[in-house]
């Protein structure tokens, strides 16, 4: 059980949306979507990793 | 005790959310997807055992060793599909929940036509010709 990427994906989350918040009140609204989407796809990369992880070891025990 | 270890990590991450889905919807619907993903990778291991134990006393009560392996993958499709459903619901998208379940119930029904016909043929032996 890795906790470690819970902590990651939050931390991750929190200085994004810190950022966020900067580019908005400086008005770049641009970036500031930019910012949000590349943050979505780099967690969406390390998730669905987990999901072909737990898919796989799924098939293995249940005898797929 | 592995009952600690999964409370802690569902309370932690469910504060985690709850400070998350302040400001980004989406990253809090990733961050309780990779929680769920990790507890459910943890359950996994331990319930290894369960359905060993259930196929030794299969084998020791000479049940066919067919049932017992179709009912443990019912199983498994039932909770990866009820997983995929929440989630799903957890975001909003109850349109796609409802998708996900009526796939989860077909293919539960495809993996359940061998014990139908078994069931069928034993009650046609049963009926006086």
């Amino acid at each position: 059980m890795d906790i470690d990427l819970i902590f990651k994906i939050a931390g991750l989350g929190i200085v994004i949306s810190i950022i966020n918040m900067v580019l908005k009140q400086a008005n770049r609204e641009e970036q500031a979507q930019m910012l949000t989407l590349v943050g979505v796809i780099i967690v969406l990369m390390v998730v669905i990793q987990l999901i072909n992880d737990l898919f796989s070891s799924v098939k293995m025990i249940f005898g797929f | 005790m592995e009952i600690f270890k999964i409370v802690a990590a569902g309370i932690l991450s469910t504060i985690l959310i709850l400070v998350i889905r302040q400001e980004k919807p989406e990253l809090a619907i990733l961050l309780s997807l990779t929680a769920g993903l990790i507890v459910f990778g943890y359950i996994l291991l331990q319930i290894v055992d369960v359905f060993r134990l259930l196929q030794r006393m299969a084998a020791q009560a000479q049940v066919n060793l067919i049932y017992v392996d179709t009912i443990i993958k019912v199983v498994a499709i039932a909770y990866i599909g009820e997983f995929g459903a929440q989630i799903c619901r957890d975001a909003g998208e109850g349109v796609m929940a409802k998708k996900i379940e009526l796939g989860a119930k077909v293919i539960i029904l495809l993996t359940a036509i061998p014990i139908f016909l078994a069931i069928m043929e034993a009650l046609l032996g049963l009926l006086p010709q």
